[in-house]
């Protein structure tokens, strides 16, 4: 078993059958992490290189682990410590880079396609790692893959994705990648917030998190991107908690059977309410733990494919 | 399949199986400390047939757990299709253990490497012994089984097949002429 394709771009056109080997493979590796020594040799000799030109915690800490817990070497990239500084363009510094025998290249951007342009200008394997306002597909397998171990299951689930879903790459690759493995998707946010004829693609639209939360199985919770005008689209974070944050109350009165997510950082008290994010209705940190293991199971795939 | 001779009919799978047993027993005076790890897939199976035999034998349990070496493997630069894995369940502790590990055939000795390595990994083990049902020579490692359900000499163009009722529908072992590989 392969995947089809040399590179993960996003969740768009995947395949169902690809999406199903990451998710059972990454349960491998979930058994790893339980290790005592948390490291297998597998990709022994491969050197992946880290490009990120966007902040990251989360997302850039779980790729290097993960590659170091397969014994690959790992380069990082932070374009606030590099010659991107001096005003060295983008090609040129990938060029320079891949002169150097690198075979993967896991790159988060914040302009659209950048993963995609990576693959005409380079031979390594690419892995986006979040593009602009376009994918997350790494984000949107760990989601599935945490559902999936709470709930047993995709097919046939009511998710929902809660809060500014037009600027979120995580909603995008969401949506993609539930719609293939046959959940059932939703959205629910302020008009503002919500895409502009989403309807189109099969998707229901609620404006009341009340009536999201009654007809869900999952909520998927985005967070509110304030350092992306979030506040052009809302009065106030105040008013987006009382019309859209999850509490305890809401939750306890409408659906006690909900799943949370949530892929952080976390806007406490605007869309979740401290105690739901610390509460037993959520897996935010199941999420961030299988996150390594669904980025090993990704790396894996691709690392050890023959072209 | 393109068989040449059976080796094992039924009845002998679970008289050499018993034998096995026996002589795991024997050399590690008893079952106290000793540990069972069959290697998937085979020998998953085969080692819950010992685990099963010891139980009656010796009205102990050992622990059982099951070892999927493929993150082990040193043929993933080389080999053309990307082998699938499996989950490794070992829930106890290995430390200071007598480990059994167990296979259905012995042949270049890689496998049995991988999982040596995979065993470090998850702690340090007293003694590791090696148990297969089959010993067809061929190794390209020094790497010898402690336990053998039978030495078969074979050619490099056999192969030796072990059909196990779980996952084969009949406990027997042949030995057939190998698939050519164009």
């Amino acid at each position: 078993m392969s995947l089809s394709s040399r590179h993960l771009l996003g969740l768009s056109g995947v395949p169902k059958e690809d999406i199903q080997l990451i998710l059972d493979t990454a349960r491998t590796f979930r058994e790893v992490l339980e290790r005592p020594i948390k490291k297998v040799p597998t990709l022994q000799g491969k050197t992946v290189v880290n490009l990120f030109y966007e902040n990251s915690t989360r997302t850039r800490i779980s790729f290097e682990l993960a590659q170091k817990r397969l014994s690959a070497d790992t380069i990082n990239f932070a374009t606030s410590t590099s010659s991107a500084k001096k005003g060295e363009t983008f090609k040129d510094t990938v060029r320079n880079i891949e002169a150097m025998k690198v075979d993967m290249i896991v790159v988060r951007h914040q302009s659209a396609g950048v993963p995609q342009y990576l693959t005409k200008i380079s031979k390594a394997n690419i892995i986006n790692a979040g593009d602009g306002l376009h994918e997350h597909p790494t984000q949107g397998l760990l989601d599935m893959y945490s559902i999936n171990e709470r709930l047993g299951r995709l097919e046939g689930l009511k998710v929902c994705i809660v809060g500014d879903v037009a600027h979120s790459r995580v909603a995008l690759s969401n949506i993609y990648g539930l719609k293939t493995m046959g959940a059932q998707v939703s959205v629910c946010g302020p008009s503002t917030m919500i895409p502009f004829g989403i309807e189109a693609l099969g998707i229901k639209v609620y404006h009341k998190i009340e009536e999201a939360l009654k007809e869900n199985d999952v909520l998927n919770v985005i967070r509110i991107q304030l350092e992306r005008d979030a506040g052009r689209r809302i009065p106030s974070l105040r008013e987006y908690h009382n019309y859209f944050g999850v509490t305890t109350e809401r939750i306890e009165k409408f659906n006690k059977d909900i799943v949370i997510l949530h892929p952080g950082p976390i806007n406490r008290g605007v869309e979740l309410s401290s105690e739901v994010a610390d509460g037993p209705y959520q897996v935010i940190l199941d999420q961030v733990t299988n996150g390594v293991a669904v980025r090993m199971a990704v790396l894996y795939l691709l690392g050890t494919m023959h072209s | 399949m393109d068989i040449k001779a059976k080796l094992f009919d039924e009845e002998g799978f679970n008289r050499t199986l018993t034998r096995l047993a026996h002589e795991i027993l024997e050399r590690n005076k008893g079952s106290k400390n000793l540990v069972l790890v069959g290697m998937r897939t085979r020998g998953e199976f085969i080692g819950s047939r010992i685990f099963q035999k010891i139980k009656e034998i010796d009205k102990s349990e050992p622990d059982f757990g099951v070892l999927d070496v493929t993150l082990y493997r040193d043929d993933f630069r080389t080999r053309l299709k990307q082998p699938e894995i499996g989950v490794t369940n070992i829930t106890f502790d290995i430390n200071d253990k007598h480990v059994i590990l167990i296979d259905d055939v012995l042949y270049t000795g890689r496998t049995v490497r991988a999982a040596l390595d995979a065993l470090m990994d998850l702690g340090r083990p007293t003694t590791i012994q090696l148990c297969v049902m089959v010993d067809r020579g061929h190794r390209e490692l020094q790497i010898r089984a402690d336990f053998v359900g039978k030495n078969i000499p074979t050619s490099i163009n056999e192969e030796v097949r072990v059909r196990i009722k779980e996952t084969d529908g009949e406990d027997a072992i042949y030995l057939v002429n190998a698939p050519s590989k164009n």
